[in-house]
């Protein structure tokens, strides 16, 4: 493997884990709070596209214990039976509902977690009671999903083979071709979403003085809502991309890309879109890199190495805002 | 100028009532009182000046009357109607706007991009582009400037852009929190101009001042703010030559 393909390998990577990194930035940027639940929105993504792909494939063996063969082909065949046959139509469409049905969870987070608690509390507190309420969010839903789920890991049902001739690189797996074709348009049409809507102007309104947004008629609840639901529905992308390529699916598979998310928003400048793009980029190509050495077990340790090091010099992240406001 | 919103201009208001009326209005941050019953009106078309030293509940007032902070006790009326149950942004619908102190405008947005955000709640292309034209008619600074990002402005400059982006809401009543705080002398007057401008198109303003002699020459009336109470009200010339009011606020 050349360093050519590891970095080709590493932008499919990094474009995945900046997909989850824009969910925390984005909440970042309207609340400034670290949504550490948002790792588990990831994994419960991950869960609906395998339950959603499953039923739309007619193959259920892989939620064995989820859906039984039964109610799959009597009762949700009338549903998601349509799509049978068409193995790329149901990963489109399964990818879809599990956006869906993320955005609903993210939405569903933020109304019990965090909005009960939001002009509460005084000082220091006004930002600490909410982190505290997201860590316990986080472990709520890793637990649930273990409950509902078991703890086995579930291999996703293997829909895209194949490999497409990518002139330069060669061959690469459809897969990762998809990953990196979905991700460059989701992440375009992110940018026009928050440079030329209504919705992405009042949502950096928001983020940058919450009560001037209000004097501009702007409901905050009602962005700030639209962004857990944006947010959720880019990690849901994510994973069910991830899972198609790669992985299986186990309830405490969030902690491990979220914190590589988590630190690829901080990398790129918590709050900065672009940043988080950056930042997930940077990560995904510096985990390959180092998969070529004899060190390849130490990824994490060179991410976080890498992290420091750029805090250290840019303490805002690397396109992190360090403006102060003129008064 | 067309700024005035033309429906909501020519709403129906019984004559010689307010447009804007507090009764006894108190609020209380924690255990402070900061308005202890204030009682205030505006009638259309009027600039009305509230004036007062630091601390003396101005900007409370303002936020009060925009529902951003909780009444204590009394009421905030629009056109005879109490707002009591409408969000701030129910507020802003009905026809209030505030350029806040401070200015707080979003510094990693165009100027444009203000502007545009002060019309968030009708988006009509065609009304947006005329108040757009109006507002760089008053303040010609910010049409050279559009591209620009607000915290790239001098403090003049981000002033004007408050009082343009609030009266892109076409208000009937815009609420102005010290607009001279900070800026160039030259600009205040310029500023002041446009202010008077506002008012001659149609839109009813009150105005918090620090700089009273400017406050009081530019009001028709004014109310004076002391430690949550209102100490004097009348004829802005007639206060601008009280004793007392010379000795406090305009050094002698």
């Amino acid at each position: 493997m050349n360093i050519l393909e590891a970095v080709f390998t590493g932008i499919t990577q990094g474009a995945m884990i900046a997909l989850v990194a824009l969910g925390y930035t984005m909440v970042y940027g309207v609340l400034k709070l670290i949504n550490f639940a948002h790792s588990e929105v990831f994994m419960m993504a991950a869960y609906f596209g395998l339950v959603f792909l499953s039923l739309l494939i007619g193959d259920v063996s892989a939620v064995n214990g989820i859906v039984s063969p039964e109610a799959a082909s009597s009762t949700f065949a009338g549903v998601f039976g349509a799509l049978r046959g068409h193995p790329l139509a149901a990963a489109a469409a399964a990818t879809v509902l599990a956006m869906l049905a993320a955005s609903a969870l993210g939405i569903g987070v933020e109304r019990v977690a965090y909005k009960p608690l939001r002009g509460r509390g005084k000082g220091a507190l006004v930002r600490v009671t909410p982190l505290v309420t997201a860590l316990g969010m986080s472990v709520l839903l890793q637990n649930l999903a273990q409950l509902l789920f078991t703890a086995r890991f579930r291999p996703y049902p293997q829909v895209l083979s194949g490999e497409v001739q990518v002139p330069g690189l060669g061959a690469i797996t459809s897969s990762r071709a998809l990953i990196l074709g979905a991700s460059i348009i989701v992440m375009i049409g992110l940018e026009l979403i928050v440079k030329r809507t209504w919705f992405g102007k009042a949502m950096r309104a928001l983020s940058a003085n919450e009560e001037a947004a209000r004097l501009m008629g702007v409901r905050t609840s009602r962005v700030i809502s639209m962004t857990f639901a944006l947010g959720s529905s880019l990690a849901a992308l994510g994973a069910v991309l991830f899972c198609l390529d790669q992985s299986q699916v186990y309830p405490t598979m969030g902690v491990v890309i979220g914190t590589r998310a988590f630190v690829a928003a901080v990398l790129g400048g918590i709050g900065s879109i672009t940043g988080a793009m950056l930042g997930g980029l940077l990560i995904g190509i510096i985990g390959e890199l180092v998969k070529l050495t004899d060190y390849s077990g130490g990824v994490d340790v060179l991410v976080f190495l890498v992290l420091i090091l750029v805090l250290l010099v840019r303490p805002a992240g690397l396109l992190g805002s360090t403006r102060t406001e003129k008064v | 100028m067309r700024v005035a919103h033309p429906t909501r201009a020519s709403l129906a208001l019984a004559d010689g009532a307010p447009l804007l009326e507090l009764t006894d209005v108190k609020v209380s941050y924690g255990g402070i009182k900061a308005l202890k019953g204030v009682d205030l009106r505006v009638f259309p078309g009027e600039i009305v000046a509230m004036i007062g030293a630091n601390g003396a509940g101005k900007t409370t007032t303002l936020k009060s009357i925009m529902g951003l902070v909780p009444l204590a006790g009394g009421a905030v009326k629009l056109a005879g109607r109490p707002l009591a149950q409408d969000t701030t942004e129910q507020r802003v619908a009905e026809g209030i706007s505030l350029a806040p102190e401070g200015r707080a405008i979003f510094p990693n947005l165009t100027v444009l991009e203000n502007l545009e955000l002060g019309a968030y709640l009708h988006r009509d292309a065609k009304a947006m582009k005329e108040t757009l034209e109006d507002v760089t008619e008053l303040f010609p600074r910010l049409g050279e400037r559009m591209k620009q990002e607000g915290g790239t402005l001098s403090g003049g400059e981000q002033q004007m852009l408050a009082i343009g982006r609030a009266l892109m809401a076409r208000p009937r009543l815009l609420l102005l929190d010290e607009p001279s705080l900070g800026i160039a002398p030259k600009l205040v007057q310029q500023i002041f101009r446009a202010i008077a401008e506002i008012a001659r198109s149609g839109v009813t303003i009150l105005l918090v001042e620090q700089n009273t002699r400017i406050a009081l020459s530019t009001s028709q009336r004014a109310y004076v703010l002391r430690t949550g109470e209102i100490a004097l009200e009348g004829d802005a010339k007639e206060l601008a030559s009280n004793p007392e009011i010379q000795a406090a606020y305009l050094g002698g």
